[in-house]
């Protein structure tokens, strides 16, 4: 067949097509991870935190999370025996320096942070256009060639877990280090955490010792109330916690 | 020559308007269809109402942290101290830091070495919110300011009775 001026431009538009397609197949990053076998949350053992911030400065180098953000914090708790019901809370730089003396007085606790992972999550329901949601494996991410930076995210999630990163301009979050967990690593934070307050858990993993801790132990999600579906579960926190 | 068509084809003779809507109409909903198509990543909607192809994006981000197991298929003599005292349930990165560049090329990238002073204090510093068990002393009044692996070998903290009267005399 002789490709003539006619054929050729025919052929052009179709090929243009094709080639799209092809492009638009994205490899398979970890080829034996399955999406469905999976469910990932965390546990938090807050009478085994010490505030080192180790947990907020290996997220900061392992996601490359701008200078004054936080994908993962530490609130210092301070509850006055006589208003439980208005504790003072503190987190200089997130708690990636650890913390100043204070009071003694009281009760004091550390409570780390981070995005909840929640099963219907509001963060994911008010984004116009798709940029966020919840994963099979129940991780929420963020595609940020896809966020327009309208910020309607960072409005909604009751527990202040997102910002717009200012260099991007597209909100970003904690992604439970999704780049490890599925190649069978343990989140940045949970790797460094030097007394194990931080466990990643996977729910849909029969083996792991989450099962058995949750059985045995009276464990809390922050803002039960609001319905979130929240899988970072927290153990030993106190009513104080907001 | 529109007026030599309409004479052939009367049928359409009142309706030309509307064919003509029809047309435009058929026009505008090929132009959609062939503009989402076009628009619309492949994978939108694999898995719900986002790209799909954002998770494995997501995924291939490089590690910055290669975890303990990394560490510890070279490492055994680390291992080995380490199982004799606390310190065997913190990581190797916890105190190092990020050391995925490392383990891939241990040769030219070579982890700084740390200043006890600094990173002991980081979890060892007396606080009041830290939970009572944990061990923690207020630096100034403990050391000094001495760097802490005068005495504690970081990893394997505790001091043996032996070595406690050697550094004894330091004091």
């Amino acid at each position: 067949m002789d490709i003539t001026r006619r054929r050729l431009l025919m052929l052009l538009p179709a090929a243009a097509v094709a080639w799209r397609y092809v492009q638009a197949g994205t490899p398979e990053a970890a080829p034996n991870y399955k999406l469905t076998e999976h469910w990932w949350g965390m546990l938090i053992d807050i009478p085994k935190c010490i505030g080192c911030g180790s947990c907020v400065r290996a997220c900061a180098e392992e996601n490359d999370v701008p200078e004054g953000y936080f994908r993962t914090w530490i609130e210092r708790y301070h509850v006055a025996d006589w208003k439980i019901e208005r504790p003072d809370v503190e987190s200089p730089n997130g708690g990636a320096q650890g913390f100043p003396p204070n009071e003694i007085d009281g009760k004091n606790f550390f409570v780390p942070k981070l995005c909840n992972h929640c099963v219907d999550s509001p963060c994911t329901q008010v984004c116009p256009v798709g940029a966020t949601f919840v994963t099979p494996d129940g991780v929420v991410l963020v595609d940020k060639t896809y966020c327009l930076g309208c910020r309607y995210c960072v409005q909604a999630c009751p527990y202040g877990c997102r910002f717009i990163n200012p260099k991007t301009s597209t909100a970003e979050k904690c992604s439970l280090c999704y780049h490890r967990i599925t190649k069978g690593l343990t989140t940045a934070c949970c790797e460094v955490c030097p007394t194990g307050a931080r466990q990643l858990a996977d729910l849909k993993n029969p083996k792991d010792p989450i099962h058995e801790f949750l059985r045995t132990h009276t464990v809390q999600v922050l803002k039960p109330h609001m319905a979130t579906g929240a899988k970072v579960f927290y153990n030993g926190m106190d009513g104080s916690v907001r | 020559m529109p007026g030599a068509w309409r004479g052939k084809a009367n049928v359409f003779k009142d309706i030309e308007h509307l064919i003509r809507l029809a047309a435009v109409m058929a026009i505008a909903l090929v132009a959609f269809v062939v503009l989402r198509a076009a628009v619309v990543p492949r994978s939108f909607g694999q898995y719900g109402h986002y790209r799909g192809a954002a998770i494995a994006e997501t995924a291939a981000r490089p590690v910055a942290f290669a975890g303990h197991d990394t560490c510890e298929a070279c490492h055994t003599e680390v291992v080995d101290q380490k199982k004799q005292g606390k310190h065997v349930v913190v990581a190797c990165e916890a105190c190092h830091g990020a050391q995925a560049k490392h383990a891939d090329d241990p040769a030219s990238v070579t982890p700084p070495k740390l200043d006890t002073a600094i990173v002991c204090a980081r979890c060892h510093e007396a606080n009041s919110a830290k939970p009572k068990g944990f061990p923690q002393v207020a630096t100034a009044d403990h050391s000094g300011g001495l760097a802490c692996d005068t005495c504690h070998q970081p990893h394997k903290p505790k001091i043996e009775s032996a070595e406690k009267t050697t550094a004894g005399g330091m004091k």
